[in-house]
């Protein structure tokens, strides 16, 4: 079962930011946001074409700053947001806008022009969400289930919720709370958790996670230490409601019960330098996904502590042959493992994530402006698809 | 007339027939003759044709038994010639003259022995006669004795009949003597205190008294002898019960109160109960010293009190009871064994108290002393109480207290280990204070592997005590082996080492994660003492414990390539984690001091920033530390051709006024080519990847952390065009002082670069600074 080879598409300028767009159901999409100082930097659409093996891809022009974090609506596939750096003088302003891409390209399949320079399109911008008060944004995310219409904030200490008016001209801010302690304290991360209703989110600052209840703004649980150094992102089990992954600057992936916040769940030591980014597959929790400064993509199969510990569950309606289930599942591995180590990338890798439309599929992206599209190996598919 | 004279000279011939009345006899012998052997099927005919011997019936045989003269003659007469006749008469003649001669002989020999005879009957006639008259004489003489002697006894009858009655009643009498003094008697021994007499006495009557009790008199002797007896059999009890009488003694109340018919069982019984009041005393005095204060005198004085006064009481009961009630079998004994039991195990609880006080001692000669006679004594009534298992469970004892002195002596050479890194630690910590130049971290090294061989060793020789010849256990199966193998070398050495280099390992997971708590000279001190165990150590005091318990033991052991391979490891653990945590330090400086400025409005660079002196500080103060534990390792070969060509690449690219081509404001797809270029050509930089035990490797691990850092934090950052030259100024300082410390100097170089480049991305306004500007800077800072 030969796999197919990883498809990698280079941008011109360095990029960090990367993500899937979320309201696509259908199509295999991402968007990239470049960084450049001196250019305009850009929005690549890339669309990849899963039978041809083929990367469309459209290009936007984002004048407004180097992107550093982007983020696509759940519900309008047209719609994204991204935190750029406004360079004035002498001041870096880290602001945070809400867009519009325009009509023909929501739903990709647009040929892509010869010249992107003369035919580059430029994003249609619906609101800011900058309090010039509340310091630099570190990162938007929206609600992960909602009709689009709820966006949260991370500026530097202060996280702030927003609410988008009808046509997301215009943003509310509907309630905000501030991290209080000791020394200068900035959120580097933050997710939003698809359970309860969608009123959880977690934050990253220095080495603590903290969860955050959105209708008080209050802390609901606070995990001090969890990382030796900095943590640079989490993400929440999809599945399980309690879950999530945390990585850091100290090499490590760390794996919470966020009812247990004493000691990590599970701990992975697979990475060589920090470890940037980490994400759970939208369907199978037990594939996670991280990228690291080390120049590596390791993608891990973390059995035991996912929602499907015993492999896929059969229906009961298929159980015809109860000896032929149980000897099946008697040899299903339970062993967490690094299913593989993608090492495509020359420079540090900032950015991972799974297609939205395809859960076999993902992508990442290194600071030298490679993209890679990689596929789950499909002896593994088949394994936990059978 | 030859004939005629031979006939009847032949039949008078002895042994010769009579001719006349037989002559028809041949008929009827052969007849029968014939009959028989019709019988036994032989035919006549065969008979007669049979040629071998002469025919018996041939009547002309001269010598059988149908000789016919008649016949004979004829024949001869018919046959013969004259000569022939003439010669068989001659010769007839003088056979017959022979024949004549013989006879008379005979009948003169035998005439002389007819005469003799016939005077010898005539001679015993006449005796007999005499005889017959003398027995007729004897037959009345008896008659009349016969008549006389009837007459006597008839008289003496009744005599003799009165007699035989009065010596019975004799008899009777002395008995009926003997029953009536019986009770004064016996209360004369009594008072005597000839208990053994009475008893005698007491056992003759007995039977008397018990079979005539129906008569009052004998009723009254024997209810007199019954009160005596019951008063005897109480002074016996008395005297028994009474403690100062011996052993002896005792044994021999017991004796004569079971021949006075006690019952045994309650014997047995009373003499168990009083031997435990005895034994109990001794224990109670055991416990009395064990007491709630510390036990005065030391082990060895209480274990051989314990030993004489209750092993040896005990010896001396259960020897009495085996005499004394060996009639009792299997339920005696039985019984005696529990009593033995369940003393032994309240002396062994006594004992094992009083050992367990002695647990924190630290004289291992006295306690194996203690222990050896312990043991020892309990081996006689080991031997007397097979069933009773004394000996086993004071082996037991033993060996419980041999491992108890194992994990005793594990916990101390942990507690030694653990004091000794607090020494370390506070040996690190105090020169600072002081101020004053401390111990180097060679010579706390030294002390430490010193002060730990020399505890392994003592606990050692302590141990080894309990396997020394002279003590009596140390040939038991447990201490010959597993003892050994598994408590000494396993339990005790193997066990050790395991835990060093577990509390080494902890230092590298709990508290490192902020990487304080652990001074980080102490992690490098760890690493090298496991890697010395790995090289030497172990194998050092693995060989000098098989050699000093030779270990017969066939279980397996854990061999030393194992041991030694986990030292490694955790060497190689304590390396790696020095290295993350001075990598740590050194890049919290860094990252701090990137992050904390603002890089866009920063002035002209003067000089170099002075956390990258304190880089370099505190990297040559690391380079000095690891030095002093570690070789110097080996660096890649300076081989001109890269040197040249990265350096080139470094320094040329200044020259020319171009900092790199890199930023150059040409095409965007120029930045990415000559990067990716450039990383065609290098290899993969592992930053936290394992390092190796020499000083270059650690230096080059903690190097490459720190420029890696420096490098991820640039790349957060927008730099303003005197951003980037300070940048450019600090890793050309940096280049210059930190090419030394690494393997390859390449490395450096090219991280180096990658900060520079990746400043030069961040900055909207790249103008790099003149390289012999930097160059001044550098050289003045």
């Amino acid at each position: 079962m030969e796999d197919d080879a990883p498809v990698i598409y280079g941008l011109e300028f360095q990029a960090r930011a990367l993500t899937p767009q979320t309201a696509e159901t259908d199509a295999i999409r991402f968007l990239v946001g470049t960084q450049s100082l001196k250019y305009d930097n850009q929005i690549h659409i890339i669309d990849f074409d899963d039978e041809n093996n083929i990367i469309n891809k459209n290009v936007l022009l984002h004048q407004a700053g180097e992107i550093w974090h982007i983020s696509a609506s759940p519900a309008d596939k047209g719609v994204l947001a991204t935190c750029y750096n406004k360079t004035t003088d002498s001041r870096v302003q880290a602001c945070a806008a809400v867009w519009r891409m325009p009509k023909e390209l929501e739903s990709g399949s647009h040929e892509s022009p010869d010249d992107p320079a003369s035919t580059a399109q430029t994003l249609e911008l619906l609101c800011h969400l900058d309090n010039s008060a509340q310091g630099n944004v570190a990162c938007v995310v929206w609600e992960p289930m909602g009709d689009g219409k709820k966006v949260i904030s991370l500026a530097d200490s202060h996280i702030l919720l927003w609410d988008l008016q009808p046509s997301s001209s215009q943003a509310v801010l509907a309630s905000s709370a501030t991290l209080e302690g000791r020394g200068q304290l900035k959120f580097t991360a933050g997710r939003w958790s698809p359970h309860h209703n969608c009123t959880q989110v977690a934050t990253a600052s220095d080495t603590t996670l903290r969860g955050w209840d959105t209708r008080s703004m209050s802390q609901i649980y606070c995990i001090e230490n969890a990382h030796g150094q900095l943590v640079r992102d989490l993400d929440f089990n999809p599945n399980k409601q309690y879950y999530l992954a945390s990585c850091g600057d100290d090499c490590k992936v760390k794996f919470w019960d966020t009812r247990n916040v004493t000691e990590p769940v599970k701990t992975l030591e697979e990475h060589s330098h920090w470890v940037w980014s980490v994400r759970y597959n939208h369907s199978h929790d037990q594939l996670v996904l991280t990228g690291s400064s080390d120049s590596r993509v390791i993608l891990s199969n973390m059995v035991s502590i996912s929602s499907e510990p015993f492999g896929h569950l059969v229906d009961d309606g298929d159980i015809s042959d109860p000896e032929e289930h149980h000897a099946e599942k008697s040899k299903e591995p339970l062993q967490d493992n690094v299913i593989a180590t993608y090492e495509e990338h020359e420079d540090s890798v900032y950015a991972v994530d799974w297609a939205s439309a395809d859960p076999w599929l993902f992508a990442s992206l290194s600071y030298d402006g490679r993209l890679v599209i990689n596929r789950v190996p499909r002896a593994l598919k088949y394994h936990i698809l059978l | 007339a030859a004939a005629a004279a031979v006939g009847p000279g032949l039949g008078s011939g002895p042994g010769d027939s009579p001719e006349g009345p037989e002559a028809d006899a041949p008929e009827r012998r052969r007849k029968a003759h014939g009959m028989l052997k019709l019988y036994y099927g032989l035919s006549e005919g065969e008979v007669a044709g049979h040629p071998a011997g002469p025919d018996p019936l041939d009547p002309t045989d001269l010598n059988g038994a149908h000789f016919d003269p008649e016949v004979y003659l004829d024949k001869l007469r018919r046959e013969c010639p004259l000569a022939q006749l003439m010669d068989s008469e001659t010769d007839m003649v003088r056979q017959i003259r022979a024949l004549d001669s013989d006879m008379q002989t005979l009948v003169y020999e035998n005439y002389n022995k007819f005469i003799s005879a016939t005077d010898t009957i005539r001679k015993m006639k006449n005796d007999f006669r005499k005889m017959e008259d003398e027995m007729d004489r004897l037959a009345t003489n008896m008659a009349v004795i016969t008549n006389f002697s009837a007459r006597i006894s008839a008289t003496l009858q009744d005599r003799h009949e009165r007699i035989t009655k009065l010596a019975g009643v004799h008899a009777l009498l002395r008995k009926l003597q003997f029953l009536f003094e019986l009770p004064s008697r016996l209360t004369k021994c009594v008072e005597l205190g000839a208990y053994g007499q009475a008893v005698r006495y007491q056992g003759r009557a007995r039977a008397v008294l018990q079979q005539y009790q129906h008569l009052p008199s004998f009723r009254a002797i024997q209810d007199d002898c019954q009160v005596i007896t019951a008063r005897l059999a109480q002074q016996l009890r008395q005297r028994f019960r009474e403690g100062c009488s011996g052993a002896p003694e005792q044994a021999e109340c017991v004796e004569l109160l079971l021949a006075l018919g006690e019952p045994a069982e309650e014997l047995c019984e009373e003499f168990l109960a009083h031997a435990r009041g005895r034994l109990e005393e001794e224990l109670s005095s055991l416990e009395a010293e064990l007491g709630p204060s510390p036990p005065a005198p030391d082990v060895l004085e209480f274990t051989d009190r314990g030993g004489n006064g209750f092993v040896g009481g005990l010896c001396q009961v259960a020897a009495a009871y085996q005499e004394l009630f060996a009639a009792q079998g299997p339920a005696g004994a039985e019984k005696l064994a529990a009593f033995a039991q369940e003393l032994g195990g309240r002396y062994f609880a006594l004992v094992e108290r009083r050992l367990a006080q002695e647990q924190g001692g630290s004289d291992n000669s006295l306690l194996v002393r203690a222990l050896d006679r312990f043991h020892r004594r309990l081996r006689a009534p080991g031997a007397l109480l097979a069933a009773a298992g004394l000996s086993e469970s004071a082996t037991e004892i033993v060996e419980r207290v041999a491992r108890e002195r194992l994990s005793h002596h594990l916990q101390g050479l942990k507690a030694a280990f653990l004091s000794s890194l607090t020494d370390v630690r506070q040996a690190l910590a105090a020169p600072r204070l002081a101020g004053k130049e401390g111990p180097s971290l060679a010579e706390l090294l030294a002390n430490v592997a010193s002060s730990i061989l020399s505890h392994i060793k003592t606990s050692l020789a302590s141990v080894h005590l309990f396997t020394a010849k002279e003590v009596s256990f140390s040939n038991k199966p447990y201490f010959r082996g597993e003892f050994c193998s598994q408590g000494v070398r396993e339990g005790l050495i193997v066990g050790f080492i395991r835990s060093m280099c577990q509390t080494a390992q902890s230092f590298c997971d709990s508290p490192g994660e902020k990487g304080g708590a652990t001074p980080p000279a102490l992690l490098l001190l760890l690493s090298r003492l496991c890697l010395d165990y790995e090289t030497a150590t172990i194998s050092y005091i693995l060989t000098l414990t098989d050699e000093q318990f030779l270990v017969q033991d066939q279980s397996p052991v854990t061999p030393v390539s194992t041991l030694c391979a986990e030292a490694r490891e955790t060497a190689r653990r304590l390396l790696t984690h020095y290295v993350k945590v001075q990598g740590l330090v050194i890049s919290q400086m860094l990252r701090k001091s990137v992050e904390t400025r603002d890089w866009l409005s920063t002035l002209e660079p003067r000089n170099v920033r002075a956390v990258m002196k304190r880089v370099v500080e505190d990297t040559t103060a690391i380079d000095v530390q690891v030095g002093l534990l570690y070789e110097e390792g080996v660096r890649k070969a300076q081989s001109s051709d890269s040197s040249k060509r990265t350096f080139s690449v470094y320094s040329s690219s200044r020259q020319q006024g171009r900092y790199a081509p890199s930023y150059t404001p040409s095409a965007p797809m120029d930045t990415n080519l000559l990067s990716n270029i450039q990383k065609l050509f290098s290899e993969r930089i592992d930053v936290f990847s394992p390092v190796e035990f020499n000083k270059v490797s650690v230096l080059t691990g903690i190097i490459k952390i720190s420029l890696k850092t420096l490098l991820e934090c640039v790349r957060l950052r927008t730099f303003g065009r005197f951003g980037l030259q300070q940048v450019q100024v600090d890793c050309h300082f940096l280049q210059l002082y930190l090419w030394r410390f690494v393997a390859d100097e390449e490395l450096v170089h090219l991280l180096l670069d990658e900060v520079v480049a990746s400043a030069a991305l961040r900055c909207p306004d790249p103008v790099p600074m003149e390289p012999s500007v930097v160059e001044v800077i550098c050289e003045r800072g």
